[in-house]
């Protein structure tokens, strides 16, 4: 179980210093690091292999009008503490109402990840203080979730090029609804705390991922299928930016046949691509410490994202007893399905497993082989269409409105116009060249009205924006294939007249 | 005075016929809790918004259109349910001052049917306790200390000295409530009961006092002392007055998501109840050590008077109710230990003025705010909920619970209608008696009675019963099936026809407007 994935990469790596075939990435990142520790004992242990075990436990902000027990609104970056119902300050004698709508969210969630949903869930209390949380504990699902034992199953390609994909899985211990904190705001200057409840109640789904990974981009690949699910779904925005999507690493290393190393946690890794490098360096580090003879301490860790590693955080008291203790305010949570659905029980009081299951929108797995199977595109150009938001709509209008075969379409679309947005830090929405402008030009190809250099000079003018049509700057600078033989043949003639020395030497060989 | 039977919300007629206005009763309620300082019943009043309700009230009568039988009768509230506009202590210096911007669900169901809130109740500090004596605001006096019948019996006549020192206490931790219903300052109040807190000072001060079942009544507001125990407790002169304060309480709350979904029906108790077809289950396990003399034979009275009356009567065993208390120390003090982790000083309340950390402002916080119980059951219940030891104390504790719920299942499936118990082991002690013991000995004992029913949500009931060779005033419990009211009621109602419970003759002198109370005691309500 321990060598899921690409346990022995790490290994390789380690004794050649170069790629192995999966994932290369892995393989290059860590044969760069021993490069770099020129004082790593190669000679004493460089052979023992050691293999990176990865976890991790997501935090998702449900998309939601109001918070998980509060009628409080769900707003980002509201004037601060201008969303705090009674409850959400803790007041005394207010109680907590469960939030229909989180919980559907959260049922959405567990049925898309493979997840068994949990008929009669329970909700417990956990206990620190921090000036954030008033209440003095969080409500949150620790002994019985909502929903449990799923999984999720993600690819990743094998080398740079994309053209090899990889499907990996990955399983989901548990998801389980919970409050999220408020926010503090340290001014060290004055020395003062300020503290920003606005955030305090919502709700959340916590994603537990077992350890069945082994490198960033493993974690990477996964962290960014859930965000695609959860986007799709709507239950989250999952906007790591805004801290809808929370992800904390779970990272240890061990040698093959042995148990597993102790683990760090590493946190405040705030986009995908930083969860790829904190997870790689956070192993890189772990691996040269046990090599220098050192041990890792269980502790959490915390990424920094300017200087590109993992330092201890300083532990807020120590080792925490949360002191969980079942939350008495709230009834089990019970979900029904179409079998156990009572006649008689009102339908607003219910959440029906069944009619949710049946209502769930296209997953991005299903979307992607829609699009190969539609299209005939290569299954790595529907990830790339995905994994880009709106793109693959665009896609998808320029083939409606164009000649062009699909298959020559996916081309243009990803090798030039999303390199340009990229090149440009882009989105797709905010393309200078609309879909329309898109399959305008795509036609003047496919017409073979242009030439595909041509086309491309074209597109260079569209970036502009100036609100031209690919016609008129064809037009403009005389871009357009030439259809007339005659007229063909005496350009030709021209310039062979004009250069009979050439044309001479040529004939002569 | 007049007989206990034309007790019923007597005013609540009075006030329709026209013979005293809402504001007129406020009035004299007011000037007889100003009268009865010396109780400490109460800890704050609240006269501009009572007499302001009043005026209200009145209006509405003039128009012909009172809200319903609630309308202009003066209650008093516990001071652990918020109140909007009044302040809400919980008789400690953690919320002194504090000021909650609403009402609980129940106040807001009082006012919403037009009673007149006098003022906040007196309390042990956040209910821990049951003699009302350990709160910051000091203790509360059983008005039947200044009775003529304790006086007669108990008091020697000769030294005011040995009076001060003679005053019995309340009970509690609802002895405000208890106190100012039966010194006659309110028709009716508000107490809370998650181990006897409601019956027990009723027992004590003379009055009737229902534990609803568990779920029947919105705990929306109350301060909690234990969530999954707490009930809003009623307390008033006769059981037809609780009857109809339970019919204006109860029901589902979408605040509070343990209160029943389905609807209830208040419900009016029948003028000659019928008990002859009823099955009195008399628990063995109460005959508990220190239970007194006279308490057991008014007991065994009590079973004689429905036995008299065609009830079968029989002995039941509810085995797992001896362990109740050491059950309930563990939950409860781990339910406080979360409850209270709120009271840090950063969003209301006290905060200390230490300032050289967070942790150090929240250790001074909680040390200035809370008194030596409180902080006590906060330490032992952490200690219950760490992780080496939640499943040793916590998870068997609740174990046990289950044991002590299931026993009563039996009983009840067995075909015993209603359990009937003592309340107390004996009448209220003298304040300078009940002292010597600290909080949590006292709290043990004083709820062996009362606690099970708490432990398995039961409705129960104290309904006073006599007076005890000292004068005071001693009750007994009926416990009934969940959510059968109705039927505990009717019962406590037949019996408290039979037992002629006296009414308690106050001292002229110390209660300075006579006249005032005179009046009073004539108007009661329903």
């Amino acid at each position: 179980v321990g060598a899921r994935g690409c346990g022995g990469v790490w290994r390789r790596a380690w004794q050649h210093g170069a790629g192995g075939p999966c994932p290369s990435s892995c393989g290059q990142r860590a044969a760069t690091s021993n490069g770099r520790g020129g004082a790593v004992p190669v000679g004493k242990s460089g052979l023992a292999p050691w293999v990176p075990v990865v976890g991790l436990e997501i935090h998702a902000q449900i998309s939601s009008n109001s918070k998980l027990f509060s009628g409080s609104q769900v707003q980002f970056a509201a004037p601060p503490n201008s969303l705090v119902s009674f409850f959400d300050a803790s007041l005394p004698g207010t109680l907590p109402v469960l939030n229909r709508r989180c919980v559907e969210a959260a049922v959405m969630t567990g049925l898309a990840l493979n997840c068994s949903i949990n008929k009669k869930s329970l909700f417990d209390r956990k206990h620190y203080f921090y000036a954030d949380l008033p209440a003095g504990y969080q409500i949150t699902q620790q002994r019985v979730p909502i929903a449990v034992n799923g999984s999720l199953s993600y690819s990743l390609c094998t080398d740079n090029k994309m053209s090899q994909m990889v499907t990996k899985t990955v399983r989901i211990k548990q998801i389980q609804l919970e409050q999220d904190s408020g926010k503090s705001l340290h001014d060290d200057t004055r020395s003062q705390t300020l503290v920003d409840l606005n955030r305090a109640g919502v709700g959340l789904m916590e994603v537990v991922m077992e350890p069945d990974m082994c490198c960033g981009e493993e974690a990477a690949a996964a962290v960014r299928e859930l965000q695609l699910i959860l986007q799709t779904l709507g239950s989250s925005q999952a906007v790591m930016a805004e801290g809808q999507l929370r992800v904390d690493a779970n990272v240890s290393v061990h040698h093959p046949g042995e148990p597993y190393g102790v683990r760090t946690e590493v946190k405040n890794i705030n986009s995908i691509r930083f969860l790829a490098k904190a997870v790689d360096y956070e192993i890189q580090r772990q691996i040269e410490e046990l090599e220098n003879g050192g041990t890792i301490l269980n502790e959490t860790r915390a990424f920094d994202s300017k200087l590109g590693c993992t330092v201890p955080m300083r532990d807020k008291e120590g080792k925490q007893d949360y002191r969980f203790m079942p939350e008495p305010n709230l009834p089990p949570l019970i979900l029904y399905d179409a079998k156990s659905l009572p006649a008689n029980m009102n339908h607003q009081q219910v959440v029906n497993i069944d009619w949710i299951h049946e209502r769930l929108p296209d997953l991005p797995s299903v979307k992607r082989a829609k699009l190969v199977d539609q299209y005939g595109i290569l299954p790595e150009h529907s990830f790339t269409l995905l994994n880009e938001d709106g793109l693959t709509e665009f896609f998808e209008n320029v083939v409606k409105q164009t000649q062009m075969k699909p298959k020559k379409v996916i081309g243009w679309i990803l090798n030039i116009l999303l390199s340009y947005l990229k090149q440009h830090s882009l989105t797709v929405k905010e393309s200078p060249v609309s879909s329309v402008l898109m399959a305008d030009l795509l036609n003047l190809v496919e017409k073979k009205e242009i030439s595909s250099t041509a086309a491309k000079q074209v597109l260079a003018e569209l970036w502009k924006g100036e609100g031209k049509t690919p016609l008129e700057i064809v037009k403009e600078k005389k871009l357009e294939l030439i259809q007339d033989q005659k007229e063909l043949e005496q350009i030709c003639q021209a310039v062979i007249d004009g250069q009979e020395n050439e044309v001479i030497m040529m004939v002569l060989g | 005075a007049l007989e206990k039977g034309v007790w019923r919300f007597q005013v609540s007629a009075a006030l329709r016929e026209g013979h005293v206005s809402p504001r007129e009763l406020c009035q004299r309620c007011l000037a007889l809790i100003k009268s009865t300082r010396f109780l400490n019943a109460y800890i704050s009043v609240a006269e501009e918004t009572a007499l302001k309700q009043a005026e209200e009230s009145e209006k509405r009568y003039k128009r012909g259109q009172p809200l319903g039988i609630l309308d202009g009768i003066p209650v008093a509230v516990k001071d652990n349910f918020n109140t909007a506009g009044i302040e809400t202590t919980c008789a400690s210096n953690m919320l002194k001052g504090y000021i909650s911007p609403y009402n609980a669900t129940v106040v807001q169901k009082l006012l919403d049917q037009g009673a007149v809130l006098l003022g906040k109740t007196n309390l042990d500090e956040f209910a821990m306790g049951s003699g009302s004596t350990d709160g910051v605001f000091g203790p509360v006096r059983n008005p039947w200390s200044y009775s003529r019948q304790y006086k007669e019996k108990s008091v020697p006549k000769s030294h005011s000295e040995d009076e001060e020192s003679n005053w019995v206490i309340t009970g509690g931790s609802s002895g405000g409530s208890a106190a100012a219903v039966s010194s006659f300052t309110c028709f009716a109040a508000l107490g809370s009961d998650t181990g006897g807190s409601t019956r027990n000072p009723a027992a004590h001060c003379g009055v009737v006092g229902l534990k609803p079942t568990y779920g029947l009544i919105s705990r929306h507001g109350l301060i909690p002392l234990v969530n999954s125990m707490d009930v809003p407790g009623i307390l008033t002169r006769c059981v037809d007055d609780a009857a109809v304060v339970l019919g204006s309480l109860a029901g589902h709350d979408p605040k509070d998501s343990t209160t029943i979904q389905d609807n209830f029906k208040p419900f009016e108790l029948p003028d000659s109840p019928d008990v002859s077809k009823l099955s009195i289950g008399i628990p063995k396990e109460y005959q508990a050590p220190g239970l007194s003399s006279e308490i057991l034979a008014l007991w065994s009275k009590a079973a004689d008077l429905f036995k008299n009356a065609g009830a079968k009567v029989i002995e039941v065993s509810l085995p797992h109710t001896r362990y109740s208390i050491v059950c309930y120390h563990v939950l409860c003090t781990a339910e406080v230990a979360s409850n209270m982790a709120r009271f840090d000083g950063l969003e209301y309340g006290h905060r200390s003025e230490m300032n050289k950390s967070t942790e150090s402002m929240y250790a001074a916080t909680r040390r200035e705010g809370f008194n030596d119980v409180v902080r006590g059951r906060i330490l032992s219940g952490n200690y219950f909920l760490l992780k080496q030891n939640y499943e040793n104390y916590f998870i068997k504790a609740q174990k046990v619970r289950r044991l002590i719920a299931n026993d009563f299942l039996k009983v009840f499936g067995s075909g015993v209608d209603i359990l009937l118990t003592p309340t107390t082991l004996s009448d209220a002690a003298p304040y300078m008696e009940f002292i010597k013991e600290d909080n949590r000995t006292r709290s043990a004992q004083d709820d062996i009675l009362t606690q099970a029913a708490n432990m398995a949500g039961l409705p129960a009931i104290n309904v006073p019963t006599a007076l005890s060779e000292r004068g005071l005033p001693v009750g007994l419990q009926f416990i009934g099936r969940s959510f059968q009211e109705k039927q505990l009621l009717t019962v406590a109602k037949w019996f408290e026809k039979q037992v002629k419970f006296p009414m308690i003759q106050l001292e002229e002198g110390k209660w300075h407007n006579h006249d005032v109370f005179q009046h009073q005691k004539s108007a009661s309500f329903s």
